[in-house]
């Protein structure tokens, strides 16, 4: 039940929710310290260790049900790097 | 930016090490005695971080093996062996190794790593997945990159969220290579191997089983963790080193896929590098007989380990697993594992130091790997050295914890 909601919900999500609920995480993770947007560097401008980091990435997967293969990676640099693709994952699956 | 700055992190963590007298990465034995002793600062010391599970390194019939094929067949083959030939006991090795985990064939490579690299780079490519466990060794993940692969982790030891991700791949779920190791080398921790395997009956796709650290250790005959989990069959390839259990250098990939003999012509490790050296390829045959045969060392290393985990777990010291061959302390950060490892080796111990990023989760580890060959007296001695240095560890002795 818990994958066909999840499915349902990622037929509708497009990238400003996606941007959001990104940057809501974040912020989160970052206990507010800075204001996250678009051209947040993931590695750059949020201080957070290796692991943090993939963590956080874990949690983006199963909150989009999707898969972020490791060579992408070095493509994503910003929030929006990110959040482009997580939209087309999501479209893609 | 300079062709050199980019070392300039490295320089500085460098001279951090020099400034408190500490170089855990650059040790030199001196000498080495036996498989479990050297002469490190001049001083005997219990070498217990060799990963010589077996304690094979000096032993009779491997070395006098390994003098007869200097005699009869010379220092090196000087080339590959697609290029320059295999030398016959190449193959006898290969055939070998095929019959013993009873299956088609094996393709031997000249190092562990390489193994890794070889198979990987050799089998993938651009439109194949490989979905690793996040812990995976340094050579899956290079393996991966060179092949140009989609690498998907999932969490370590965790079946259902790997049976997740092969879900949400698909039709391409089939066609994945799920690759996982037997024991893990920095926690000493093992896979969850059949519960991994009913994911892969479940949706498809091939089993690399990296068995690095297991081979010779599980299983009644030494073939590893899927030798023990009963799931030999389920294994589409098994990958394994010679300089661990079998006391040498190399590695191999064994498999019962026809096509793995295929794989030598698309496997840019295995074409552009010289072969193992005749020498190398002689002990690792005797020591492969050594180490089918070796209930009584399988034996021997597993009391061994299971008192060392035992005792230093009875210390307090909070450890990585259950009891295998590697014993992983977990220490609080990073300059206490470095002022840890250096009293060890002042003890006259010497361990690994295993710090991030090469660590899971970002931990400092000191990291000990037993031997068949370690006397109890050693092994005594070892456990001594941590019992010494609890409280460099941080660790209250139970009876002020009690008193306080």
């Amino acid at each position: 039940m818990e994958f066909l909601n999840a499915m349902t919900e990622n037929m509708t999500v497009d990238y400003p929710q996606i941007l959001t609920e990104i940057c809501a995480e974040l912020t989160t993770l970052t206990q507010g310290r800075l204001e996250i947007t678009e051209d947040t560097d993931l590695l750059g401008d949020l201080n957070l260790d290796s692991l943090q980091v993939m963590n956080f990435m874990l949690q983006i997967e199963d909150r989009f049900d999707i898969s972020i293969p490791v060579s992408i990676l070095p493509d994503v640099r910003t929030v929006k790097d990110l959040a482009l693709q997580i939209e087309r994952l999501v479209r893609a699956s | 930016m300079g062709l050199f700055d980019k070392f300039q992190g490295l320089a500085a963590a460098r001279r951090e090490l020099e400034t408190i007298g500490i170089d855990p990465f650059g040790v030199e034995i001196e000498r080495i005695l036996s498989p479990t002793e050297g002469i490190i600062h001049g001083r005997r010391t219990i070498l217990a971080g060799t990963n010589n599970y077996l304690g094979l390194t000096f032993d009779a019939d491997c070395i006098a093996a390994a003098k007869r094929a200097l005699d009869t067949e010379g220092t090196g083959t000087t080339g590959s062996r697609m290029a320059n030939g295999s030398y016959s006991n190449h193959r006898r090795l290969e055939r070998e190794l095929a019959a013993f985990y009873e299956m088609r064939d094996a393709i031997v490579f000249s190092t562990g790593y390489q193994a890794n690299l070889g198979l990987l780079a050799g089998l993938t490519g651009p439109n194949d997945v490989v979905m690793l466990d996040a812990d995976c060794h340094a050579s899956i993940y290079d393996g991966c990159k060179l092949a140009g692969a989609e690498v998907i982790r999932f969490r370590h030891n965790n079946a259902d969220d790997l049976a997740k991700r092969m879900r949400r791949l698909g039709a391409r779920a089939a066609d994945t290579l799920i690759v996982i190791e037997g024991i893990y080398s920095m926690l000493g921790d093992r896979a969850p191997l059949k519960e991994i395997v009913d994911v892969k009956r479940e949706f498809g796709g091939y089993l690399l089983v990296d068995e690095a650290h297991s081979l010779g250790v599980l299983g009644e005959r030494g073939r590893g963790l899927v030798e023990e989990a009963g799931v030999l069959a389920d294994a589409d390839f098994i990958v394994g080193t010679f300089s661990k259990s079998l006391g040498g250098a190399g590695g191999f990939c064994v498999s019962d896929l026809p096509a793995l003999d295929l794989i030598r012509y698309s496997s840019r490790p295995y074409i552009f590098t010289a072969s193992p050296s005749p020498a190398t390829i002689a002990s690792t045959r005797q020591a492969l007989t050594k180490l089918a045969a070796g209930r009584d060392l399988r034996a021997k290393l597993t009391a061994n380990y299971r008192r060392l985990h035992s005792e230093l777990s009875a210390m307090g010291y909070t450890l990585g697993a259950p009891a295998s061959p590697v014993i992983a302390v977990v220490l609080n950060d990073r300059v206490e594992a470095l002022r840890f490892w250096k009293s060890l080796v002042e003890h006259g111990v010497y361990v690994n130091l295993m710090l991030p990023p090469a660590t899971p989760n970002g931990v400092s580890l000191i990291r000990c790997s037993v031997s068949a060959a370690h006397s109890e007296e050693q092994i005594a001695a070892v456990s001594a050295a941590f019992a010494e240095l609890r409280s460099a560890a941080g660790i209250v002795p139970a009876e002020l914890g009690t008193a306080s």
